[in-house]
């Protein structure tokens, strides 16, 4: 029963990528291309060990932005604001992890701590203008992520400046006790060639132990119960003992929290400082990934991965003369097909399982039967 | 005066849902011209039969008859072309709309391609004069009076060309003043030779109003009399049935120690309207105590603060002793206070979770279902499977989403995992409702055994045989008041009917 229920519930994400595909084959031979040829060089400049390097690096900050999204979906909240939330974060980060310099283990931790805890303020004005104000989070989020920008070209410029007499328009750089080592040993570890100009990003320990902590939380704590329970049935919860205002308030900041980390990968790993082109678009991205994985700590991970792929690979077409557009035509696709192939699965265990109950019913009573 | 022929002919009429008649063998006509009311308690089958009348629902037997002509109706839109129309209970109104657009709506008239809101504009006006509910017709609805915007719900029905109209419980949302109107209005359409078929539980409006009355009770009619012929004590005795079931004589259990109390207690709803008003009562120890009562009379509202989901605005909670009026719910839970809630589907289950999931929710704080702050799987599963033992429960396992389960199981599910966690006192709201008769009995023995174990009840039915069989003491709620305090064993049909229809407060004031 189990196995036949793990394999229905790989058959979504397969049908899904099967479609995808089948689109992006229309779309390249609709720009003259043959889809096979293309698809072949993706996959075979997407296996080096570069590559791989740099898809992972890529699917870092958008699986912690899928976590992060998917934290106020299990309670039904729309938490759009990840994008500004984990700007604003990586800017404090940025600032007050440049201006310090201590051991390297409390320097990184301070600086994660910053980034928690500036995401979860900002996400914070949002769970707190639901409750009091029953000011929709998705308008308060989109909104607040309006703020941020203006507010981060504002403090960039006038307060957090590195030197106003450099032309580059950033914070202090880290100092090295400040930067995560990369783990590029990894490759070479099992026997695999070194990436080159790239280096695989510390912060995927950090991301992993976020989807631990997220699945821990979510399916085996009483407070992911309630936190489920809220987003199944608001009423049973209530009924339950669940302060729904509480509930809302802290999801929000526990959202915005893992959201102010979303910007770290880049910060320890790459540009050591929050600079003025610092990578945006994580924050919507996120959503896709956290739709596409069902908000699940895996599925989520195979996603983020399944992004990073196609960003990567992308690449290669550009060469090749193939516009790279088909790449994000596939990733919509995916995503959309992901969320219709669940819903027909999830019909297909619930009929299944509504006849095994029935079937139960029936024994049960056939059995009374002849024992009256 | 309504002439001889038929507007409405139902014969034969048969409806079941699983596990339920709703309607069994109705009897129901309607002549020509008149104000027809329909009366019965909540779940008598009224709704069901308008359903039917309307094209919502197909019966399973009988045959309908519009003017004499015999008729199938597949949809409302069946019913609306016969020239029936129907104006829910709770409005169907696009609140940013117009209360033009909102008549026009789904039937637009045009000009070629265009709308004309020119003739719609028209036929309103024409409308309105015709039986003196004119509005404005460019007034936005959310800015409209509840009277206005059942007026405009009407006008909707009159604009398709209804001249059958059925209201179902109209007056229930509507102050004395608004109602008055609403009765011209009614006359003003009957002049015009509208008929119209009424659904309501308050009997005094009904006899105000009605050339004739049909009592509807479990599923059936049990007559159609004339308002002259009968007086408000006659008609409820009718709704509420000349015999009510014998309470089993058992041993009284109850102690002298107060478990749970409230006292004075007030609410008022989100718009102002006190929902409770000075409720008192004691539950002792051992003894289960029945409100009785037409559903809305502000039964739910009772549950939600002795839960701590609404504010009081007055009044105390007391349990055991202790001042409760201002905890939260998780205490009150975790102090022992149970609940059966009156809906499973919106306040009692989690459709798509697992069973287990469904046994913790309301003791997920507590063993066996948490260590510390981790769910305790293989406790919560444990505690289930007793569960489905104990309450015979049918199902293939504990993992098996709820929402596979039948109604009745869901239910038995619901009040297991609540009586097995053994709180001191049990909030149930129709524990029985919607499951079979030997399930039935199960539970009623259930809560039997554990009444004699010391335990207090507050038993909220609207199933008059469980009411009069456990309670050891009978309440009456209406419009949010206590009105009657009875005892079970001798309570007569026409006394309860009259206090449930608020009948008794009016001959006493």
């Amino acid at each position: 029963m189990s196995v036949r229920k793990m394999l229905l519930s790989l058959l979504a994400p397969a049908s899904a990528i099967v479609f995808a595909l089948i689109v992006a084959s229309i779309a390249l031979m609709a720009v003259g291309r043959n889809p096979l040829d293309a698809f072949s060089s993706m996959w075979s400049f997407a296996t080096t060990s570069t590559s791989v390097a740099s898809m992972v690096n890529r699917a870092i900050p958008l699986y912690i932005s899928a976590v992060a999204v998917a934290v106020g979906f299990q309670m039904g909240l729309f938490n759009i604001g990840v994008e500004g939330q984990y700007l604003i974060a990586a800017l404090f980060a940025g600032w007050v992890g440049g201006n310090i310099a201590m051991w390297a283990p409390l320097h990184v931790t301070l600086i994660i701590l910053v980034a928690v805890l500036v995401g979860a303020i900002w996400s914070g004005i949002a769970g707190y203008l639901k409750i009091t104000r029953g000011v929709h989070e998705v308008i308060s989020t989109i909104m607040l992520n309006f703020i941020a920008y203006s507010m981060i070209a504002y403090l960039l410029l006038n307060h957090f400046r590195d030197d106003p007499n450099k032309l580059n328009l950033q914070t202090p750089v880290l100092p090295e006790s400040g930067w995560l080592p990369d783990l590029n040993f990894l490759f070479t570890m099992f026997g695999f060639d070194e990436p080159r100009g790239i280096a695989l990003q510390g912060f995927l320990v950090i991301a992993i132990g976020v989807g631990v902590l997220y699945y821990m939380l979510v399916k085996r704590t009483r407070f992911g119960f309630e936190l489920r329970a809220s987003g199944m049935n608001p009423g049973a919860a209530r009924m339950s003992g669940v302060a729904p205002k509480r509930m809302v308030l802290t999801t929000m900041l526990i959202s915005g929290g893992v959201a102010g980390m979303v910007g770290l990968s880049t910060m320890f790993g790459n540009l050591h400082a929050y600079t003025q082109d610092f990578p945006r678009g994580y924050g919507f991205n996120g959503i896709a990934v956290a739709l596409l994985g069902r908000n699940s700590a895996v599925g989520m991970a195979l996603g983020a991965l399944l992004f990073g792929f196609m960003d990567r690979s992308a690449l290669i077409l550009d060469l090749e003369d193939t516009p790279k557009e088909v790449v994000q035509i596939m990733q919509g696709v995916v995503v959309l097909a992901v969320v219709v192939a669940y819903e027909v699965v999830n019909r297909m265990i619930e009929r299944r399982e509504i006849k095994a109950a029935a079937e139960a019913t029936r024994t049960a009573d056939e059995r009374e039967g002849v024992a009256a | 005066m309504p002439d001889q022929s038929l507007a409405v002919e139902l014969t034969g009429i048969t409806k079941t849902f699983p596990g339920v008649i709703a309607n069994e063998d109705v009897e129901f006509s309607v002549a020509e011209g008149e104000i027809h009311a329909i009366v019965g308690e909540n779940g008598a089958g009224k709704s069901t039969l308008m359903k039917i009348l309307y094209g919502m629902q197909a019966p399973d037997e009988g045959t309908i008859k519009i003017r004499g002509t015999s008729v199938h109706f597949k949809t409302p839109k069946d019913a609306i072309a016969e020239g029936i129309g129907m104006v829910h209970q709770h409005f169907m109104l696009a609140d940013n709309l117009t209360v033009l657009e909102n008549i026009v709506l789904g039937s637009e008239p045009r000009k070629g391609a265009q709308l004309d809101f020119a003739a719609g504009r028209e036929r309103i006006a024409e409308l309105g004069r015709t039986y003196g509910m004119e509005l404005d017709p460019d007034a936005l609805v959310e800015s409209l009076t509840v009277g206005e915007r059942q007026r405009t719900e009407i006008l909707k029905v009159l604009y398709r060309g209804a001249n059958i109209l059925i209201l179902d419980e109209p007056t229930a949302v509507l102050v004395p003043q608004e109602v008055d109107e609403l009765f011209g209005n009614l006359r003003e359409m009957q002049q015009e030779g509208e008929t119209v078929i009424f659904i309501s539980h308050h009997l005094d409006e009904v006899l105000t109003i009605a050339d004739s009355i049909t009592v509807m009770r479990g599923g059936r009619t049990v007559g159609t009399v004339s308002p002259d012929e009968v007086d408000a004590k006659q008609l409820a005795e009718l709704m509420v049935g000349s015999e009510l079931p014998t309470p089993e004589t058992t041993e009284s259990m109850v102690t002298d120690v107060v478990e749970f109390s409230v006292k004075a207690v007030e609410a008022v709803s989100e718009i102002g309207r006190k929902v409770l008003d000075d409720v008192t009562f004691d539950i002792h120890r051992g003894e289960i105590v029945g409100i009785a009562g037409v559903e809305g009379n502000g039964q739910a509202e009772l549950i939600d603060v002795i839960m701590g989901i609404r504010e009081v605005t007055g009044g105390t909670v007391e349990f055991g002793g202790q001042d409760i009026t201002h905890w939260h719910t998780r205490e009150r839970r975790e102090a022992g206070i149970g609940i059966i809630p009156a809906d499973r589907h919106r306040q009692g289950l989690l459709l798509n979770a697992p069973l287990w999931e469904n046994a913790m929710l309301g003791h997920q704080t507590v063993k066996p279902f948490a260590k510390g702050p981790w769910v305790d799987r293989g406790g919560a599963r444990e505690r289930t499977r007793a569960v489905i033992e104990r309450f015979d429960v049918k199902t293939p396992g504990t993992d098996v989403a709820a929402i596979a389960l039948s109604g009745g199981n869901q239910q038995k599910l619901i009040v297991g995992k609540e009586m097995i966690a053994e709180p001191r006192v049990l909030i149930a709201a129709h524990p029985t409702r919607g499951i079979d008769v030997g399930a039935q009995a199960a539970i009623w023995d259930e809560l039997r055994a554990a009444r004699a174990e010391g335990l207090a009840v507050l038993l909220i039915s609207a199933d008059l045989e469980e009411l009069i069989g456990l309670s050891d003491r009978l309440l009456v709620i209406y419009a949010g008041r206590i009105v009657a305090d009875l005892d079970p064993k001798a309570v007569t049909p026409e006394e309860l009917g009259s206090h449930m229809t608020g009948v008794g407060v009016e001959a006493a004031s």
